[in-house]
């Protein structure tokens, strides 16, 4: 009787193992699912259309870039923007929208009036930027601004190259893992590492115009 | 009790007819000369931890030894190795860009320092896996130094 027993702890004790594991997978499904949601919500924001590309060829894919954005790096930098304030409040859920929204914002980027050399480095510097706005997107909000660290650096790289309406402006706050910088379009500094635990922390490093 | 023995019976052969379902094998005998290792001048000891510890889910060849083999232990790696490695992929680390082995060495730092990889329902079958505090400050300060290189 005893072997019996242990014969089911044993069986019982892999089911649980088993259970445990799929309960986390699918715990990352639904937060997939969330993501293709928020692409649809973002039409509104950039509606214009991408002009002037007079080659012609794949209507579809155009009226796609279209539809995910402009295809401008203000677009992408709007996007980060709006990223940038749901993290400032803390805002989970939100953050995680505005991940996927960037995402595709960044992958419609038009990189074609750029030199060869700013081609190839804004290829790189969207690729990895991708990658971070799309785990942002899936993850929670301490991952999050692990990634919006890097993030940010990858999109101030690409203002570098691209310009900027707007005047932006470099902040930096010492305390955040080792010190750390995001871009903002205000002068006040309201911190995204830290949101409400310590949202002055910080001083503006730099003008960018 | 009847009702336990059926029970357990019922438990029984579900587990030895799980072991029939097929899963496919991350098995590969070419290393690329793209591989973390052969591109960075490793330390032997570093390089065993992160073969030990990372490449099963972080490389084209995942160590099988019999538990590996058996379910559901051997679903649970197939489906970590495939997100793993599509997240991190050592056999192919050369072929980012500085940009982006930078952004992964400052992720695998995080993940080492906060523990949270190796995952821990892995360290859980694979003891070998876990990190001392000693080679914990070892493989970060070799990542950093990596990084600062690049
Ligand atoms: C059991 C399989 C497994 C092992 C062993 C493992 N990983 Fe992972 N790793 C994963 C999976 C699955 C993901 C993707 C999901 C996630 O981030 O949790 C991942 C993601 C990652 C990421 C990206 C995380 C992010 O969010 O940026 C890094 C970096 C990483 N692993 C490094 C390591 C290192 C270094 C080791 C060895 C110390 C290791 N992993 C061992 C399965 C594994």
């Amino acid at each position: 009787m005893s072997k019996l027993k242990l014969v089911l702890g044993v069986v019982a004790i892999t089911f649980v193992t088993l259970t445990a594991v799929s309960c986390k997978d699918a715990k990352n499904e639904k937060n997939n699912s969330t993501d293709h949601h928020s692409e649809t919500n973002m039409d509104e924001d950039h509606s214009k259309m991408n002009h002037d590309n007079s080659d012609g060829h794949h209507d579809g894919e155009k009226k796609e870039m279209a539809m995910n954005g402009n295809g401008t790096s203000q677009a992408v930098l709007n996007d980060y923007f709006n990223l940038k304030d749901a993290l400032v409040a803390d805002d989970n859920a939100k953050a995680k929208n505005l991940g996927a929204v960037l995402a595709t914002s960044l992958g419609s980027l038009d990189i074609s009036k750029y030199t060869e050399a700013e081609k190839s480095e804004l290829k790189e510097i969207v690729e990895d930027a991708v990658e971070h706005a799309e785990h942002i997107s899936e993850s929670e909000m301490d991952h999050q601004r692990e990634h919006f660290k890097t993030l940010s650096k990858d999109i101030t790289d690409m203002v570098a190259i691209t310009g900027t309406k707007t005047t932006l402006y470099e902040q930096f706050c010492p305390m955040y893992d080792g010190g750390s910088t995001w871009l903002s379009m205000s002068k006040d500094i309201k911190n995204p590492y830290y949101g409400g635990k310590m949202l002055t922390c910080g001083k503006v490093q730099k003008e960018i115009n | 009790m009847k009702i336990v023995k059926i029970i357990a019976l019922i438990l029984v052969v579900v587990f030895v007819g799980i072991q029939f379902m097929p899963t496919e094998r991350n098995k590969s005998d070419i290393v690329p000369p793209t591989d973390f290792m052969l591109v960075n001048d490793v330390p032997s000891d570093i390089k065993n931890k992160l073969q030990i510890s990372c490449y099963d889910c972080h490389s084209n060849n995942t160590q099988y030894p019999w538990y590996n083999k058996v379910q559901p232990i051997a679903w649970f790696l197939e489906g970590h190795i495939k997100e793993g490695k599509a997240e991190l992929n050592f056999n192919e680390w050369d072929s980012l860009s500085s940009r982006r082995k930078a952004s992964k060495l400052r992720s695998i730092i995080k993940q080492i320092e906060s523990g949270e990889m190796p995952m821990a329902s892995y360290t859980l079958i694979h003891k070998k896996a876990t990190f001392s505090e000693e080679e914990t400050q070892k493989v970060v300060k070799y990542m950093e130094n990596l990084k600062d290189s690049l």
